[in-house]
């Protein structure tokens, strides 16, 4: 069994403290946005996630209190906004279980992260090496590596993902040999919501020397997650789904690696010395961290990062998979919904909050006009992931993606919308 | 909630049209095509025309995959270009499938109300 599962049972003793209702007041979207007397049915969670206000007051109490630049002035509000800033990286180190906040590295998203490491890990390698990626992997895990292989007369290789949506393990077996170099995977897929088993996949490359990168935009935000004990090298993921401003990711690396790997901006603030005739670079992970890096997000995070923390994740996936749980059941009731992959079990273990799906005989496009109107926000369309799609026979298909704020009326309102588009369609 | 009385957009003529779309098939026989896709969503519209001596457009069809607003928008095009000169056609523009929609189309659908207009202008643009 994945990791993932094996970690969730150790929780089952701890009773449920989720209190939704309680968690819906700490974001004021949901008092502002509803249309026409319908409530914000917030269900593209996946895409994006809301903000809770106090993510929005620490932001703002830089901008109002102690705004200046960091590493360099030497009064009171510029060591401050260093202080709040380093102690982001501390806070999103405790986050992910990483031993040392050096190898956190600020970026603006899982995307610029994934590009560095796909134009930085692919420097020394020749003709003949390989990089392996999944199937499954959203288009950011994916053309990066696409680029860089083609630049450096690399092969690229793809560890196939069976009709369920899962992966092949004992045809990446075959796959990860002693020309592959690279290997990059998403922790869980944005499309189908699926926890892959990443340590079982790093033994596998690091049998070889591989090294492991890890896309945990979709982990991060609705799992406990610990990087070291999953076997990632790298790992990337973003400030936005986690309810942490737009702008801001994160990028963690083993801090060896780090050291060996080329800077990717640079600039000011990531240099040791300069001359005339070249430059040396400061230490990690501030040599990946050239220019004015977005201080007021990472302020942000932090605070997001310290929300969470008081939810708890354990609480968060009890949540998300017990809501998954229950609007598969009711959909599967309802009658006329594809279900993707099909023939899951509702509470499959390596399964989060995600619920990729289709209304029979109503385009992906008409079905989310339909919910739209009803206040409901799902996701239409192919999800940056087309190969995958492909693969399981379909072009697109809807996605409800769940958060800490979802409850089980969101479910509701989904199905009677649901039961809406049916209707209109004459289904 | 209060019970939701469809929706203003999927009207039954709408939906009609989405059903029974007029002037369907490829036409072997055409002077002019063109096609469009959606790559977003996959919707893909193929416009087959062919203007008679006196440059009447004196049949046409398409052939098209889609959600219910780009093949409704595209049946009812096909009905009002029938008999049309070249000249008529190209005034066709995004206010006319407006009102053959007949209800507002939210930004984020107007690339697939406007699908089968791109694929007649292509059409009549491109090819001559």
């Amino acid at each position: 069994m994945c990791a993932f599962y094996k970690k969730s049972r150790r929780f089952n003793g701890i009773v449920n403290p989720m209190n939704t209702e309680q968690i819906k007041k700490d974001f004021s979207i949901f008092s502002h946005a509803a249309r026409s007397g319908k409530p914000l049915v917030y269900l593209d969670n996946a895409a994006t996630s809301q903000t809770p206000d106090e993510v929005l007051e620490a932001m703002n109490a830089y901008y109002q209190k102690y705004r200046s630049n960091i590493h360099r002035g030497v009064y009171a509000i510029a060591e401050r906004a260093t202080s709040a800033y380093e102690g982001a990286r501390l806070a999103v180190a405790e986050f992910i279980g990483a031993g040392d906040p050096g190898e956190i590295i600020f970026t603006r998203g899982t995307t610029e992260g994934l590009n560095i490491l796909a134009s930085r890990l692919t420097l020394g390698l020749s003709a003949g090496d390989e990089v392996a990626v999944s199937e499954m992997e959203h288009h950011a895990n994916l053309v990066p590596w696409m680029q860089a292989v083609k630049a450096r007369g690399l092969t690229l290789r793809f560890l196939p993902v069976r009709k369920d949506g899962r992966l092949d393990i004992e045809a990446a077996r075959a796959i990860i040999g002693p020309r592959v170099k690279i290997v990059s995977l998403c922790h869980a897929s944005n499309a189908l919501g699926l926890v892959n088993p990443v340590h079982e996949i790093a033994d596998m490359a690091h049998a070889h020397g591989a090294v492991v990168v890890v896309d945990g935009a979709q982990s991060v935000p609705h799992l406990p997650v610990n990087v070291e004990e999953l076997g990632a090298d790298f790992f990337a993921f973003s400030g936005h789904k986690m309810f942490g401003p737009t702008g801001i990711g994160v990028l963690w690396g083993k801090k060896a690696l780090l050291e060996k790997m080329e800077p990717f901006l640079y600039g000011g603030d990531m240099i040791q010395e300069v001359t005339l005739d070249g430059a040396t670079w400061t230490d990690v992970p501030w040599k990946f961290e050239g220019g004015t890096p977005p201080i007021a997000e990472a302020i942000g995070l932090a605070a997001a990062v310290r929300y969470l923390r008081r939810l708890g994740m354990e609480n968060v996936v009890r949540h998300e998979r017990e809501l998954t749980r229950y609007a598969l059941e009711r959909m599967s009731a309802l009658g006329g919904v594809m279900l993707y992959p099909a023939g899951d079990a509702p509470d499959a273990p390596d399964r989060i909050g995600v619920i990729a799906f289709n209304i029979e005989k109503v385009h992906p496009h008409d079905a989310a006009s339909i919910l739209d109107r009803h206040g409901i926000a799902v996701r239409a369309g192919h999800h940056c992931a087309m190969p995958l799609l492909r693969k399981l026979g379909i072009n697109f298909s809807l996605r409800a993606s769940f958060s800490a704020y979802n409850t089980r009326e969101d479910v509701d309102l989904l199905i009677a919308a649901i039961a809406d588009a049916q209707k209109i369609f004459h289904v | 909630m209060e019970d939701f009385q469809g929706d203003e957009l999927y009207r039954e003529n709408i939906l009609d049209h989405y059903r029974h779309p007029h002037n369907t098939g490829v036409m072997e026989q055409c002077t002019h095509r063109a096609r469009e896709v959606n790559p977003l969503c996959g919707d893909e519209i193929e416009i087959f025309l062919r203007f008679d001596e006196v440059g009447k457009a004196a049949n046409v069809s398409f052939v098209g995959q889609g959600c219910a607003i780009s093949q409704a928008v595209v049946s009812m095009l096909t009905d009002w270009v029938k008999g049309k000169s070249r000249e008529e056609l190209a005034r066709a523009d995004e206010t006319y499938v407006r009102q053959w929609l007949g209800a507002p189309v939210s930004v984020s659908r107007e690339k697939c109300a406007f699908l089968g207009l791109r694929a007649l202008r292509r059409a009549i643009d491109i090819n001559n």
